[in-house]
């Protein structure tokens, strides 16, 4: 976090590098690099120790598994929602502290607290929301489908690696010259060389960068795997809806992510080559910038809150004990929601000065997205209408995002006006609207899931009264941080303020930090459920035996949990929507198949650790101008990709024996079940999930 | 339950600030803005018309659908039903296209390019956004001021924005609305205070490391106070030169109010157009 625009000629081998750009003084990131510098040491003696690595290596970094990546994808996303967490807290204590009649004292200069600002919102959107989202997709979409893998194997690796050297290009900037201070949308021109000389921006742009192309190369396998990789007599019109989530969402990914991958280009030629696309003069146009990154950031919201609606689908459907109502109604509102959520951009710039016609235009077309989510909503309301509803962890998820997402929504709405965003527009009420669905709306959507799918990713159900209190928490917590800042935004209070001359401010401020502290238990909460349960694992309270703990409709059900590395020793034929539903009302389920065929899987690769994290060296020597390690890094990725594409050694056959015997012992655990299934069959439709045991 | 209680208490209290609130945004001392506070809080009624029903049955369904109910409601295979599926669009529906045309109206009658009517001659004042302070031009009477700015109640204001650098929004919260001050080019809002008084004029656009000091005084006066505060800064003495407006360029935080008493008349004009060259036409 060390100002880097002193140095103006980069040295041939260490390019603008050097020993000042390490905050050894500062107070608030020293200690932290510290800590962190030491616990990644335990961590790395403690894998040596126990003589892991190879485990680790062949099991994990080079696995090509679908679940392992996932589970992967949600441990990053786990860890940096703890760092986005801590600047959080940071943010909301500094602003409480900075609010007084004269020059608000504070405890972080403005150099700081512009960059964690910054850090939040990019770490809490790329590198919390995403992750988390794309970790549970991988888990699950396949698996819903009935495929045995996604259908790029290797690119979903590799897409992993190039998320990850993004987030590691993030905290590297912590302890290494600075992060952007720019907005998390490095507005032009002040993200312009001229204005922002230092290297932050530059750990934007490749953090960014980096991530983005892994995100468009997720987005071309799950569009890929949904549209080829169906179990047979599932039609479009039969997948669940998670699946239609992911789907559209992953449509959007791939309109969107080329045109922020462009964008950053061009901010980095201007950067770096002196072109003037988005500076001041010589041509260059900042509102283009703005429209560009408006264009990839409004749909970018969409990409993150479908998957989290279809997530909210699974659980309502499952726990009130009934299939879901109007599911065609639901794929219509998702696909108007995908194809709407191009056609709203310019709302993030009303006041930009576009006029009267275009800010209309612009206002209606995002009140318009209002009636598809509406239905979402009433269609889960309307699930749970002459249901079973059990109140699990995951319903309590439910319920805390449909009152939460729905205040969301009202003020989304209002924002919408230009005329209402003439006076509101990046004040203090647009953070706690944006906060408001993105909390309320996604982030309660992907817990419900992951509490939902924890078992199945891992064997273990999550304790269900931590798993409850974390709920509370979030949910009170998410009021009392917000809702006082909704209210000085009324007051014309704008976001982004070091510090606070307006003393009638400071109460709010208060009350605000209380609720980020209610948050903070909530998360504390979590962790520890996670840590409790998966140290309880063989207790039969936590232990998933059947794979199917929650008596649930969906296909992925239908196989041991963790599922084994090739999913379903035979993928069984769809006739229904809720396949699992079908055949337990049917009677056929858990019976062994005829015969059992060879299973063609996927060998790991080093490709996608080894390609993917030499992006690393690549994106730190553009960053600090050090270009024998862009060159050396950029021939190395080059030279094994050519490498990788004389390989012949890529896959593999699971022959029958092995695969019967893996079977067998899934058919037997699941033997009560069956016989269950097949006796009550005809009464199934007033059957009750208690009388189960 | 408790989760009802404490949405209805939170619905309460929102309700009952609004009402009797002197928050800067509904109790406006300005003409566009009044209106612009009344849209606020027309559409905010509107959509909790529709929001306080949805978030109730969110909370009342599954306490009446609980599964230790033993009544015989229960029917898994429902999956559909026209009546519902009618409602279920048509509520928003009609509640969209009742503020879409709001909307529509509202876009045009309280854009900020739109003159405000009045017997008054509106004055016409040049906003120039810096690193990080406000200037203000006067261009009839060739003065300028440094982060403080007056006119005359009741009086039509043309504000004519632009910046020296970075972006930046420029926003009097208790008159109206704001508008992008962006280099090399004149955006335009207008203004008019009915109430005597002096109010907080801020950048609403991150722009930097000193953004949050980068704030101005809006004085509302009466036409004799108008006319003295002027010549205050006449009085000043201080011609705002060349090498004077290259001082302003220099990165300030907090910086001071300043008074100038001359200006070059085509000040404003070569502030755009020394970002897009020399432009023909009207400027």
């Amino acid at each position: 976090m060390v100002q880097t625009d002193l140095i103006k000629d980069p040295h041939v081998l260490t390019g603008k590098l050097h020993w000042g750009v390490i905050p050894f003084h500062d107070p608030v990131v020293a200690p932290v690099m510290v800590a962190a510098i030491l616990g990644g040491l335990l961590l790395v003696a403690f894998v040596t120790y126990k003589k892991l690595w190879g485990y680790l290596w062949d099991e994990w970094f080079t696995s090509v598994d679908h679940k392992k990546i996932g589970i992967m994808y949600c441990i990053v996303a786990l860890v940096m929602l703890v760092r986005g967490f801590s600047d959080a807290i940071l943010m909301r204590t500094h602003q409480a502290l900075a609010t007084s009649d004269s020059f608000g004292e504070g405890f972080l200069p403005p150099e700081h607290y512009d960059q964690i600002f910054t850090a939040h919102g990019v770490i809490m959107i790329f590198f919390v929301a995403t992750p988390l989202m794309v970790g549970i997709m991988n888990v699950i979409m396949p698996l819903q489908i009935g495929a045995r893998d996604v259908a790029f194997p290797f690119l979903n690796s590799l897409s992993f690696y190039l998320f990850l050297v993004g987030a590691l290009l993030i905290n590297i900037s912590l302890f290494v010259g600075e992060f952007a201070a720019t907005g998390w949308l490095a507005y032009t021109p002040l993200s312009g060389i001229e204005y922002s000389p230092g290297v932050g921006v530059d750990y934007w742009i490749w953090a960014l960068q980096i991530s983005g192309i892994g995100t468009t190369l997720t987005a071309v396998n799950f569009v890929a795997t949904i549209l080829k990789m169906r179990a047979p007599g599932m039609t479009m019109m039969k997948m669940p809806v998670f699946t239609w989530t992911t789907f559209c969402a992953n449509i959007i990914a791939l309109v969107i992510f080329p045109i922020l991958t462009v964008a950053i280009a061009q901010l980095t030629l201007d950067r770096y080559l002196d072109f003037n696309f988005f500076t001041n003069d010589d041509g260059g146009n900042q509102m283009m910038w703005v429209n560009l990154i408006w264009a990839w950031g409004h749909p970018e919201v969409y990409f993150l809150v479908l998957p989290a609606f279809g997530m909210i689908s699974e659980v309502t459907a499952t726990f009130s004990r009934k299939k879901l109502f109007g599911y065609v109604s639901l794929v219509w509102a998702t696909i108007a929601i995908t194809i709407l959520s191009f056609l709203v951009w310019l709302h993030h710039f009303f006041t930009m000065g576009s006029g009267a016609s275009v800010n209309a235009f612009f206002g209606i077309m995002t009140m318009i997205i209002g009636i598809p989510t509406g239905v979402k909503l009433y269609n889960w309301i309307f699930t749970m209408y002459k249901g079973r509803v059990e109140l699990t962890a995951s319903m309590w998820w439910v319920i805390a995002m449909l009152v939460t997402f729905t205040v969301g929504g009202m003020t989304g709405v209002m924002l919408s006006i230009p005329a209402n965003d003439f006076v509101l527009h990046n004040s203090m009420f647009v953070p706690a609207h944006f906060h408001n669905v993105i909390i309320g709306g996604a982030v309660y959507g992907y817990f419900a899931g992951f509490t939902y799918w924890f078992p199945k990713a891992t064997g273990v159900k999550l304790n269900e009264t931590l798993g409850k209190w974390s709920v509370a928490l979030w949910f009170f917590g998410y009021f009392f941080a917000w809702f006082p800042l909704y209210y000085t935004g009324f007051d014309g209070m704008t976001r982004r303020l070091q510090y606070i001359d307006n003393p009638e401010w400071q109460a709010s401020m208060y009350i605000s930090l209380i609720g980020v502290a209610l948050i903070a238990a909530g998360i504390a909460a979590q962790v520890g459920n996670i840590v409790l349960s998966l140290y309880k694992r063989n207790d039969p309270q936590y232990k998933d035996v059947t794979g199917d703990p929650w008596d649930a409709h969906t296909l992925e059900w239908y196989t041991t949990s963790p599922p084994q590395f090739y999913n379903f020793g035979d993928v069984p034929y769809i006739n229904d929507r809720d396949p699992l539903l079908d055949m337990k009302q049917k009677g056929t389920a858990y019976k062994r198949p005829e015969k059992y065929e060879r299973i063609h899987m996927p060998k790991n690769t080093w490709a996608g650790p080894v390609l993917g994290m030499l992006t690393l060296p690549m994106g730190f020597g553009f960053v600090w101008h050090i270009w024998w390690m862009v060159l050396v890094s950029v021939a190395a990725i080059f030279v094994c990709w050519i490498k990788l594409n004389f390989e012949r050694d890529k896959d593999y056959y699971v022959e029958v024996p092995e695969v019967e015997e893996i079977e067998g012992k899934f058919l037997k655990s699941n033997e009560g079940r069956s016989f269950y299934f097949e006796k009550n069959a005809k009464f199934y439709k007033k059957w009750k999930p208690s009388d189960q045991k | 339950m408790k989760k009802k209680l404490f949405q209805s208490t939170m619905v309460f209290s929102l309700a009952l600030l609004l009402s009797g609130c002197d928050l800067a945004l509904f109790d406006s001392s300005g003409v566009t803005g009044k209106k612009i506070g009344d849209t606020l809080l027309l559409t905010m009624g509107l959509m909790l018309i529709v929001v306080i029903p949805t978030i109730l049955m969110s909370i009342w369904i599954p306490y009446k659908y609980h599964a230790s109910k033993k009544d015989d409601s229960y029917d898994p295979e429902w999956e559909h039903s026209s009546k519902i599926e009618f409602f279920a669009w048509g509520v928003p529906v009609v509640i969209i296209v009742i503020l879409a045309t709001i909307t529509y109206f509202t876009s045009y009658s309280l854009d900020p390019r739109k003159e405000l009517v009045s017997d008054k001659k509106p004055i016409t004042i040049q906003v120039v956004a810096m690193d990080w302070k406000w200037l203000f031009l006067f261009p009839e009477e060739k003065i300028a001021v440094v982060n403080e700015v007056a006119f005359p109640v009741d009086t039509p204001v043309e504000f004519l924005v632009t910046s020296q650098s970075t972006m930046n929004s420029f926003f009097i919260p208790k008159l109206g609305g704001q508008i992008y001050a962006m280099a090399g080019m004149e955006n335009r809002m207008n203004i008019m205070g009915n109430e005597i008084g002096e109010y907080r004029g801020i950048s609403a656009n991150y722009s930097g490391f000193g953004f949050a000091g980068m704030r101005f005084k809006a004085k509302v006066t009466s036409e004799e106070d108008f006319e003295k505060w002027k010549e205050g800064v006449k009085a000043s003495g201080q011609v705002l030169t060349d090498a004077e407006y290259d001082r302003l360029i220099e990165k300030t935080r907090d910086h001071k109010v300043e008074y100038f008493s001359s200006i070059n008349p085509l000040q404003f004009k070569n502030i755009i157009e020394s970002f897009t060259g020399a432009q023909n036409g009207s400027n």
